[in-house]
């Protein structure tokens, strides 16, 4: 082989990841996204003129706050978004310790616990989540006598603490078994050695897996609309059984939960950057 | 217990990994204060031996008892003879989430209990020993090998155990920082540490051991102090196994 061949062979891959390397970066990948967002607002908006939608954009501000004589008051959205959030974060907490204990069960030498966090996990993810929810609303419900909110937040935390058990035992797996070793040899008890030493080290691989689960939360909990708890989804619903204003409702909810989850991913990245410092 | 009673002693040990028999009958008895050095061709067992003495391997049959405690299934007799037991491996095995201080110190003040006023103190004192005291503030990936390796062999002094076992300690280091470890290690055994020591650096087993143990094929083929050892073994296995790595 000549050597003006070997270049090519070696510069073509490379030419190839700078291309793919190009796309997903972030002003192209933006452009991308403002282009796709355009083409499916413009047909959409062309589709409403032809049935004789009557927008009516005006009317939305005073669902994000009126002012009155005593100030500036909070409209139906925000409060939709708290509870949101409140739903989601109290649920994350709770998938959290349940991914942990679930992955440490996944993980142990007793039999039992491994069966049982495999049971756990394969039920769980093999339920579409809205038959989780009427399961624990409908029948755990009258059983352990859960309300609308306790029954969404237990089913939340559930079907993602299925999920959360995943990235805990990928991030334990992924320190190396020489850790191990290291921390048993100087006489560590199992729990020691998580605590001490396998926990913090796996933190660097569950980070950007873990935010993406809060995104995932926060989006999913748009569920128990369906249950009427109070969050931003069912916010929308009620407007629009008041209004009839379904189109420009839906985008504007769309846009807050865009925005939350915007905000999340920006502040991960940063977070990501700080803990990659140390190595 | 009397001075010359066993401190480890491996009685007809065998180990399995699934089919294969990495371990096969061995018997090795180490009194206190002994240096021992282990070698063989790769392969033969030597790390799994030694492994087997602070179970980070179960053995399957014979017994295995250091300093009064028989290994079994009791985590609790596991964990005594661990903190008797230091171990340095070929790796190093550093916590590279703590700094060499605190690499130190979590052995004292976890298992040991021990304040970290006086942790910190034991272990400055450790790390003045095998001869950095002035990385104590740094993360390990910011060391050379033969200071991580001086690093952990400190984080094992700090234990204060009764008993060192080396794998192979300086087998990935590069050539320029292998002494600065083997002399850590001579001074070591100036001290009358109890140290079983797996490595092929003859010049060092020449200078500590009190015996030589050659393995091959998962048992002790010999075992002969270095002055008959070197220079006029006893197998023929030995003999040739010496010849290929005296060549260099
Ligand atoms: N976890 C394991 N699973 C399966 N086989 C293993 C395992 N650990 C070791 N072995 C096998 O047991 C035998 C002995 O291994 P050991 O590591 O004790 O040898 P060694 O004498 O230390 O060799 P080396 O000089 O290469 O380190 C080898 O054949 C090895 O392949
Ligand atoms: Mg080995």
């Amino acid at each position: 082989m000549s050597a003006t061949a070997e270049n090519a062979v070696e510069t073509s891959p490379r030419r190839r990841t700078s291309l793919r390397k190009m796309i997903g970066s972030r002003p192209v990948s933006v452009a991308i996204y403002l282009a796709v967002m355009w083409v499916i607002v413009a047909t959409a908006l062309k589709g409403a003129e032809a049935m004789g939608y009557n927008w009516q954009w005006y009317r939305i501000p005073r669902y994000f706050y009126e002012a009155t004589e005593g100030g500036i008051v909070l409209g139906e959205i925000p409060w939709g978004l708290v509870g949101t959030l409140a739903l989601s974060g109290t649920a994350f907490l709770l998938a959290v310790a349940i991914g942990l204990i679930v992955a440490l069960l996944r993980l142990s030498d007793l039999i039992v616990g491994r069966w049982v966090a495999r049971g756990f996990l394969e039920l769980v993810r093999n339920t579409p989540l809205l038959v989780l929810l009427y399961v624990f609303y409908y029948v755990f419900g009258p059983i352990f006598g859960l309300n609308r909110y306790t029954a969404s937040v237990g089913c939340l935390a559930v079907f993602h603490g299925a999920l959360i058990s995943e990235i805990f035992r990928a991030g334990i797996n992924a320190v190396p078994r020489g850790q191990w070793e290291a921390a048993n040899s100087i006489g560590m008890t199992g729990w020691q050695i998580y605590r001490y030493i396998v926990l913090p080290q796996s933190i660097r691989f569950m980070l950007p897996p873990m935010t993406g689960e809060v995104v995932n939360m926060i989006k999913s909990s748009a569920i128990v609309s369906v249950i009427a708890v109070a969050e931003l989804t069912t916010v929308g619903r009620n407007i629009i059984s008041d209004t009839y204003m379904s189109f420009e409702i839906w985008f504007t909810i769309a846009a807050v939960y865009m925005v939350v989850t915007l905000i999340i991913s920006t502040g991960a990245t940063v977070l990501e950057r700080r803990y990659a410092v140390r190595d | 217990m009397s001075d010359d009673a066993p401190i480890i002693e491996l009685r007809n040990v065998s180990k399995f990994f699934g089919p294969f028999q990495a371990l096969a009958g061995i018997n090795l008895s180490v009194v206190a204060g002994e240096r021992v050095v282990v070698c063989g061709p790769s392969g033969s067992g030597k790390s799994t031996m030694i492994r087997c003495i602070n179970r980070l391997e179960e053995h399957d049959q014979g017994s295995i008892t250091v300093d009064g405690i028989s290994l079994g299934e009791d985590t609790k007799d596991i964990r005594a003879v661990r903190q008797e037991v230091g171990m340095v491996f070929q790796q190093f095995n550093l916590f590279p989430h703590l700094t060499v201080l605190e690499n130190l110190t979590i052995g004292p003040i976890r298992v040991r209990k021990m304040e970290k006023a006086r942790a910190e103190s034991l272990a400055r004192n450790y790390l003045e020993r095998v001869h950095i005291p002035e990385q104590a503030g740094k993360y390990p990936a910011q060391l050379s090998g033969g200071q991580q390796q001086r690093v952990a062999i400190a984080r094992s002094l700090c234990m204060e155990p009764r008993i060192l076992l080396f794998d192979e300690p300086t087998s990935a280091l590069d050539p320029e920082m292998i002494n600065e470890v083997l002399d850590v290690m001579v001074e070591l055994a100036g001290t009358g540490m109890t140290m079983i020591v797996v490595t092929h650096e003859m010049g060092f087993a020449r200078k500590v051991a009190d015996r030589m143990v050659f393995m091959e094929a998962g048992r002790i083929v010999e075992v002969a102090p270095p002055s008959v050892f070197f220079t006029n073994p006893e197998s023929d296995r030995a003999r040739m196994f010496l010849d290929q790595i005296l060549e260099h």
